[in-house]
């Protein structure tokens, strides 16, 4: 079993939810990056997602996408994280998954690259834009490596679609609370809750909602279905205000905490 | 009989497939399905052959180049005359295929991505002709280069967003298209104009071209009682060119070449020759070439011709190069310039500045043959929109 499952076990145990928080690697640089996973760790979060780069995400907002631009812009690769990643494991134990376009893993190699994730101490995989069915080979390896492979829901998913990604997800279930891209948008809360009740009849995985969550109210209403919380764009705009400055992480903390506290 | 591709995963052997965001596939899996039975609903072909033939002017001509064959001696050139269809370009064969396959699936917004800008002038135009809603989606960069093109879709009534994100190009267009449909895809119809993009959309554009090579193959048989022995198109992502291909891929003798461009060169960064340089990766949805740097990321694409400059190019001729049913050669800005002029002064026909690649081949296949050989050049568009840049050139 691995970190992400084993936590999700935890906070059944403790009947708490999860807090998952998304930054992107590199930006802006990849040592603020191990700086800024303690100082996640240290305002509560659960699970983290480090956004690999990419030059041409669709499923991301303009927030992300310029985070992807700054942090390639001061020369991430796929190596250079999962280096990052292996220091931060001497110091961390806390779940970790990277969220990346297919192409990056592809062009890696997929073989190479969970071999290169396990050798990290990378927990967990979600990739937007490979749907389970694309993702056979990547799958096989995963489980093959106990790495966990987040799939999605979306609104627009069918029964039949609920059916066979929550059956293929592993570690949890990734719920896109709006048609759209990421970025800050008001979620309508009642609407997302009958849906995660609805995908909650499919599968007895955790069910994590993310898309659009910004603020510790939509947290608390969203956390009444919800086994998870997942906040990225909201998180990358803060760093993206005081990147370069000495209060990044002071910052990134205090409104991470405030979030958090919504859940406990 | 030749196996019949895609797959129903959507694959042409290795290539294509379907890499979208989950809130895509419900969508595209509804779209594969009522196309499949569209495309044999006799009353939308009877709809779709009117249109064709009545809005556009289908059937084009195809044209033996006099001119053009005397001066390159070992080559009778026929031109399939996608140039005069209306809008000017091949691309509406593709956007009236499409726009009746929405208004079918009761959409009532079209959105398109447009690189030279003649298919997003081909989905105003579209839109406009059966009154739906129209954004289209153009890098800041072609927005300037092809400023009469934007000034032609606004006057169809469409809305043109200047993409500012990445290169400014196709491709950043492309992104942003897509990013508008998973969050509009309730009543929003999106019209790729290439044979790129999530499966079905490589093999609905090429069928929705194909009647290019169906129209040119009857026609050259009727003039020549023969098949000719080179079908020579222009390749960006790869729409005329398939359209011009596919009908001829079960007759062995004929030759296909592909002609990408290769901008300032193929041994500098700045090149779109996609298949003869790229690797295999995936992007916009589909698995296929693409130029990427060591680490996966895309790189961009150069080439004086607006509509070429895009770093993928379409699955199914990723297929025909691997499996060597065609040929993909380049040619740089500079000749493509000289293709241009070479129609221009013997033809009194300007091509638009992505055919003149095409054109521009022509010279370096008669040094190739060995006696007189046929070939029909898809004509893809004509230059009026190029008028601009090119003055800029010459």
């Amino acid at each position: 079993m691995n970190r992400i499952e084993q936590k999700f076990q935890e906070l059944k145990q403790q009947k708490r939810k999860a807090f998952i928080a998304f930054i992107t690697a590199g930006d802006p640089d990849l040592s603020s990056t191990g700086k800024l996973v303690r100082a996640l760790e240290e305002a509560g979060v659960d699970i983290i997602e480090l956004g690999v780069p990419f030059s041409d995400p669709l499923a991301d907002g303009p927030i992300i996408q310029a985070s992807y631009h700054r942090a390639l812009n001061h020369g991430t690769t796929v190596k250079k994280i999962l280096e990052t990643v292996k220091r931060l494991r001497r110091t961390t134990s806390i779940p970790l998954a990277l969220m990346s376009s297919y192409n990056p893993i592809f062009h890696f190699g997929e073989q190479k690259f969970i071999e290169s994730c396990v050798e990290a101490g990378v927990d967990g995989l979600i990739v937007p834009d490979l749907p389970p069915e694309e993702a056979v080979k990547l799958r096989r390896l995963a489980r093959e490596y106990d790495v966990a492979t987040v799939f999605f829901v979306a609104p627009t998913s069918t029964d039949d679609r609920i059916k066979s990604n929550t059956m293929a997800a592993n570690g949890f279930v990734y719920y896109v609370s709006l048609t759209g891209t990421t970025g800050v948008q008001k979620a309508v809360a009642s609407a997302v809750i009958r849906h995660v009740r609805h995908i909650k009849r499919f599968t007895p995985k955790p069910v994590c909602v993310g898309f659009g969550i910004s603020t510790p109210q939509q947290v608390r209403a969203i956390a009444r279905a919800a086994d998870g919380i997942i906040v990225g764009s909201a998180i990358v705009k803060t760093i993206e205000a005081h990147r370069g400055r000495r209060d990044l992480l002071p910052s990134v903390k205090r409104y991470v905490s405030s979030l958090v506290k919504a859940l406990r | 009989m030749t196996k019949r591709l895609p797959n129903t995963r959507g694959y042409y052997g290795p290539f294509g497939g379907r890499f979208a965001p989950e809130t895509l596939m419900a969508v595209l899996s509804q779209l594969e399905k009522q196309y499949a039975a569209i495309k044999k609903d006799k009353a939308f072909r009877k709809e779709l052959e009117f249109y064709l033939k009545e809005y556009a002017g289908r059937p084009t001509r195809l044209y033996l180049a006099k001119g053009l064959s005397a001066h390159l001696k070992k080559l009778k050139v026929y031109l399939k005359r996608e140039d005069l269809l209306h809008t000017g370009a091949h691309k509406i064969n593709n956007t009236l295929g499409q726009i009746l396959v929405a208004r079918r699936m009761g959409k009532t917004r079209i959105i398109a991505e447009t690189g030279a800008g003649q298919h997003g002038v081909a989905t105003a135009t579209c839109a406009a002709l059966f009154g739906l809603k129209c954004v289209v989606y153009m890098g800041s960069e072609d927005v300037q280069r092809q400023s009469l093109n934007v000034l032609r879709m606004k006057l169809m009534g469409a809305t043109v967003i200047p993409v500012e994100s990445g290169s400014k190009t196709l491709k950043d267009a492309m992104n942003e298209a897509v990013r508008d449909w998973v969050t509009n895809v309730a009543d929003t119809f999106y019209i790729i104009g290439s044979v790129a993009g999530f499966h079905p959309y490589p093999a609905m554009v090429r069928d929705f071209q194909s009647v290019i090579g169906r129209e040119a193959r009857r026609q050259f048989l009727a003039l020549n009682k023969r098949l000719p022995d080179y079908l020579l198109a222009c390749v960006g992502g790869g729409s005329n060119a398939m359209g011009l291909f596919h009908p001829f891929y079960a007759d062995a003798s004929v030759k296909m070449i592909g002609v990408e461009a290769a901008g300032h060169g193929v041994h500098t960064q700045q090149h779109a020759a996609t298949l003869n340089l790229g690797t295999t990766g995936v992007l916009h949805g589909s698995k296929s070439k693409l130029l990427q740097n060591s680490d996966g990321q895309v790189q961009v694409a150069h080439s004086i011709a607006a509509g070429l400059d895009y770093p993928g190019v379409g699955p199914e001729h990723a297929y025909y190069q691997a499996s060597g049913r065609a040929q993909y050669v380049t040619v740089t800005d500079v000749d493509a310039i000289e293709g241009l002029k070479l129609l221009s002064r013997l033809e009194g026909i300007i091509p638009a500045m992505e055919t003149a690649h095409a054109i521009a081949y022509l010279p370096r296949l008669a040094r190739r043959v060995k006696k007189t050989a046929t070939v029909i050049v898809c004509l893809s568009g004509r230059g009026d929109k190029d008028m601009n840049q090119i003055s800029q050139l010459i």
